[in-house]
């Protein structure tokens, strides 16, 4: 089973659940709704023609020109995705990609973390890999069951992988820059 | 020691409590087990059997802060360890002392710009006595960072409680006896020269 029938059995299945797909890409990738990414995950995950048991990587990636002058050439909006790296142990070598879009902030305020389904109740490798993106990128993952930072120290301010992110300047008097 | 000289039977030495001490001090440092990135992978190439740290006193690696009186600062500081780093170098017993390890705790190195995470070098932490530079230092260049801890302690006055009256100068400097076409600078420059020339294309 290719990318393409993947991508067109979950078309069939979640109709317009599917926002948009690149089957060319080096890694295909099919686009969903974050609001039904549960659903899907768990079809991917049970549908016994599809059987994607493990989940590799979860990666978050900020989409920001942060100079004004070469926003306009970026080729994108500024956006978060969030990138599931699906595979199987029923069909070895079968993988997929699954990405999901964000606003950068919740309702364009800035401070408020963009909010998403959790998929560690369906692959318990999300678990961690959730909460780094929570600590690096700064998505909140509704349904994780302990959304804590990771790798950073627990009072930290600012999700550094953020493009638009500033330095601090001093942590627990240790000068920073 | 002059005067007293020579009145003693062989195996007697005459010297003052301050010697004595200092040199009992400098023959033990015992470094604190403590390692943060891949410059400690260098450090337990110091302590293992080629290069073999224990023959200046300083292999006995504890694994307390209370029981080390030198911190052998190993590896990348972020500033979650920073914390932790302060609180063990506050635990160990005064007389200490810190050699800041690698390029990293001297000031940062490769995360100097966009480490958002990295202490700038250990000295934002804790006092320290020696730089060793390097990424990572050979063992060699550790075991020249002890030596300089070792003359350090040499000058100290107990009279200071612990703490040296003045930088010591450096008896040992480590430097390498060049070959003779690179022995002076204006040799150097002639080497180079000489070194170019003979690079060049046959026309």
């Amino acid at each position: 089973m290719t990318a393409t029938d993947i991508a067109a059995l979950l078309e069939q299945q979640f109709g317009p659940a599917v926002t948009g797909k690149n089957l060319t890409a080096l890694d295909p990738f099919v686009t969903v709704d974050p609001a039904r990414l549960v659903e899907v995950g768990t079809f991917l995950r049970d549908d016994p023609r599809l059987r994607f048991e493990m989940l590799n990587d979860v990666s978050g990636v900020d989409y920001l020109e942060p100079d004004p002058k070469k926003a306009p050439k970026a080729g994108f909006d500024p956006h978060l995705e969030v990138v599931y790296h699906l595979s199987s142990f029923t069909f070895p070598g079968r993988r997929f990609t699954l990405k999901v879009m964000l606003p950068r902030w919740k309702g364009d305020r800035p401070g408020e973390l963009p909010e998403m389904p959790s998929v560690a109740g369906i692959w318990r490798t999300a678990d961690w890999h959730e909460r780094e993106v929570y600590d690096l990128v700064g998505v909140f993952f509704i349904g994780h069951p302990d959304l804590r930072r990771i790798l950073l120290a627990e009072d930290w301010i600012g999700h550094p992988l953020r493009k638009d992110y500033e330095y601090p300047l001093e942590y627990h008097g240790i000068r920073c820059r | 020691m002059g005067m007293l000289e020579g009145h003693f039977e062989d195996g007697f030495v005459a010297t003052n409590l301050e010697w004595a001490i200092n040199w009992a001090r400098e023959s033990s440092l015992w470094p604190m087990t403590f390692g943060l990135a891949c410059c400690a992978i260098e450090m337990m190439a110091t302590g293992a059997s080629r290069y073999d740290i224990d023959r200046f006193g300083a292999g006995a690696f504890r694994a307390t802060p209370r029981q080390a009186d030198l911190m052998i600062v190993a590896g990348t500081v972020n500033l979650k360890m920073a914390d932790r780093v302060r609180r063990l170098y506050n635990q160990m017993p005064d007389p200490k002392f810190v050699i800041a390890m690698g390029a990293c705790t001297c000031g940062g190195g490769p995360y100097y710009k966009y480490g958002y995470n990295v202490a700038k070098g250990v000295d934002l932490v804790v006092p320290v006595d020696v730089y060793v530079p390097g990424c990572p230092p050979r063992p060699e260049a550790l075991l020249e960072g002890l030596m300089r801890i070792q003359d350090k302690v040499r000058k100290m006055k107990e009279y200071h409680k612990g703490r040296p009256v003045d930088l010591p100068i450096p008896t040992r400097t480590g430097s390498v006896l060049l070959p003779d076409e690179l022995a002076t600078p204006e040799k150097a420059l002639e080497f180079v020269k000489e070194t170019k020339e003979r690079a060049k294309a046959a026309k």
